[in-house]
């Protein structure tokens, strides 16, 4: 892969512009948040490009943003947000990815590191036995067709009501754990067929379920409100999103989009970068049938959520409650939201493409959870398995500058296959569980390619969000347990 | 086996090369090679099954008629590859032989060989989630053609 050679014009330490005029076609600039030194691996890719590339979008407004997490993707970078003017703006199926709110949940506990370390190996095995996971790996919950369709307009409330879980649980969701306006008739047969086994199931790739232990907090009062207290307290984070229902819902969409693309002559760099007015039938289609794919997500991490819950309260022997284990918050990490923002000192309905980013509201916003409404929307940041993960929040800069908008992992950095080129599953193994990090994985192979080597520092990452201002660091936990799919 | 110098035994010319793997940062590529564009679809489905799993263990034990149509060649072998994908996740079944019947720039028929996914016999490689549109090139070369398609992962 060749260099990028473009000119980037540096506005201060975390901000770097990629000119309009860079190329014919591009209705805004680019801006990427990095460091000086992410930037050089950053155009070790043609990633700019890439962000270059959706500027073309129709209606696109401020700048086609990349976060400092970024990486090649397909048509959009991960990494990536732009938001889109409902009126004379596109949704692009592409600007949410195929695995639709793949995103995190946090849990905590009241479980000292003390209590859990030598449980830790009895705990990893309750959880890889309760919750399913790994590649072609169903649910052990059964959901009918009818079933599929309250799933798919209720979300995580589907869940609760099924007794896998609370309303306190929705209260601490991005929106509530359910999208509105989801239509399931805007949904293939085949993606239901495609959903339906896989409902309740962590799937494989980069999603897990990680055991942590707070290391740092940055700011005890931010903190405090969403129950972490202390340094050595327990943590749960769960990784995972819509499985095969997502991937073939962004599929079909997508051949729609192919042939919007000539019937509202739209001229795009990429193929991949499809897309159809936000206000045409195949936009509106393409939003319903994503928000029943974001509300799968949201069901799936309630119904995981649960079970890891269950499978502390068999470990330990008590109650959830007596084990404090609350939700702290769940994010999307990829989704497409019609936000209200000020564009121009003008309030404006945009669609606000996600990928691979997370939604930063600052405090006080009308979407950010009552009980975080002094503090901010919570914004989770997973790091790769042998390093860190940070909670943070969102800012009133976020929400100016970003549409509300941060970054949303470590971001890759080695393909899977030079990352398995370069060390053994075996290897991967060892090093991880000389560093107390108890792990189980599907397959070897799969854990060479989710090695530390293959990701950014996430540290670097949350570094340039928080120095930018467009999110606070709050916390950072290291992981004692991980299930890999 | 190393990802990137996956061979396979071609059919129809000996043990020429069928497809490559390529490293694509967040997912993966592959290149089908081919006399014709028939044996370039069947060259891409068969690097799609080395990818979720060993080839070498996919034994003939039935076989599936399948039929598609899209608007341009392009499009038709991204429909093809979604399919057998679509067929891995809902059916879980393996191919590893494929007569491509008839092929047009907009129709396809095609049998397709292969039996029921058995996590005792087969390793689980990586879960393809779809074939994407980004990068998509399929060229005439001077031995034959060349397809590149980046596959989610």
């Amino acid at each position: 892969m060749a260099r990028w050679q473009g000119r980037l014009i540096k506005i201060d330490d975390y901000r770097w512009e990629i000119p309009q005029n860079y190329k014919t076609g591009m209705r805004v600039p680019g801006l990427i948040y990095a460091s000086k030194k992410m930037l050089e691996t950053i155009c070790e890719e043609q990633t700019p490009e890439q962000v270059a590339n959706v500027a073309f979008l129709p209606g696109i407004l401020d700048y086609s943003f990349a976060m400092p997490d970024i990486h090649w993707g397909y048509g959009f970078p991960i990494g990536g947000v732009a938001a889109m003017d409902v009126n004379d703006g596109v949704i692009s199926p592409g600007g949410v990815g195929y695995d639709i709110n793949c995103g995190v949940r946090l849990l905590r506990t009241s479980l000292s590191e003390a209590e859990v370390r030598p449980r830790i190996s009895e705990l990893i095995n309750a959880l890889f036995l309760n919750v399913p996971s790994g590649l072609g790996s169903e649910g052990k919950i059964k959901v009918s067709q009818k079933e599929m369709n309250q799933l798919m307009v209720e979300g995580a409330r589907w869940a609760m009501k099924r007794g896998l879980g609370s309303q306190e649980d929705l209260n601490v969701t991005e929106d509530g754990g359910c999208l509105t306006g989801a239509d399931p008739s805007k949904v293939s047969d085949r993606a239901v067929k495609r959903g339906s086994p896989q409902a309740g199931t962590l799937g494989s790739g980069n999603h897990f379920l990680e055991v942590q232990v707070v290391k740092k907090i940055f700011d005890s009062h931010i903190a405090s409100t969403m129950g972490i207290d202390e340094v050595g307290q327990i943590l749960v984070l769960i990784h995972t999103g819509s499985r095969g229902f997502g991937h073939q819902v962004c599929t079909d969409h997508l051949r729609v989009m192919e042939r919007a693309v000539s019937k509202y002559e739209i001229r795009l760099p990429d193929r991949q970068l499809a897309c159809a007015p936000v206000r045409s039938p195949e936009g509106q289609d393409y939003l319903a049938a994503m928000a029943c794919a974001a509300n799968y997500a949201w069901a799936n991490r309630q119904c995981i959520a649960h079970w890891t819950r269950e499978s502390f309260s068999k470990v330990f022997g008590k109650h959830t409650e007596a084990l404090g284990m609350k939700q702290i918050y769940d994010v999307a990490h990829n989704i497409a939201k019609i936000e209200e923002h000020i564009v121009n000192e003008r309030k404006l309905k945009v669609c606000v493409h996600r990928k691979g980013a997370t939604r930063a509201f600052p405090a006080g916003h009308n979407d950010t959870p009552t009980c975080y409404k002094e503090i901010g929307q919570p914004v989770l940041v997973p790091g790769d398995m042998g390093r860190c993960s940070f909670v943070a929040v969102g800012t009133e800069k976020a929400m100016a500058e970003t549409f509300g908008s941060t970054c949303h992992g470590a971001g890759r950095m080695l393909s899977r296959g030079a990352a398995k080129r370069s060390m053994r599953g075996q290897d991967v193994l060892h090093d991880l569980e000389s560093r107390g990090i108890t792990i189980k994985a599907g397959s070897l192979p799969s854990l060479a390619e989710e090695a530390s080597q293959a990701y950014k520092d996430v540290t670097d990452v949350i570094d340039v969000v928080h120095h930018a201002g467009i999110s606070k660091k709050v916390a950072m936990a290291i992981p004692m347990g991980v299930i890999k799919g | 086996m190393e990802m990137s110098l996956l061979f396979l035994y071609n059919e129809l010319g000996g043990m020429n090369k069928g497809f490559d793997v390529i490293d694509h940062t967040a997912d993966v590529g592959i290149i089908a090679y081919g006399a014709d564009i028939k044996e370039i679809f069947s060259n891409a489905a068969l690097a799609l099954f080395s990818l979720i799993t060993e080839p070498e263990s996919i034994e003939n034990k039935f076989h599936l008629d399948l039929e598609l149509s899209s608007e341009d060649i392009e499009s038709l072998l991204i429909e093809w590859l979604n399919e057998l994908i679509y067929l891995f996740d809902v059916k879980h079944v393996l191919f590893n032989h494929f007569d491509i019947g008839s092929l047009t720039d907009n129709d396809l028929k095609a049998t397709c060989y292969g039996e029921h996914f058995d996590t005792e016999k087969h390793t689980m490689k990586v879960e393809v989630k779809a074939a994407t549109y980004h990068m998509l090139k399929l060229d005439k070369s001077d031995d034959g053609f060349k397809a590149q398609v980046i596959l989610d992962i």
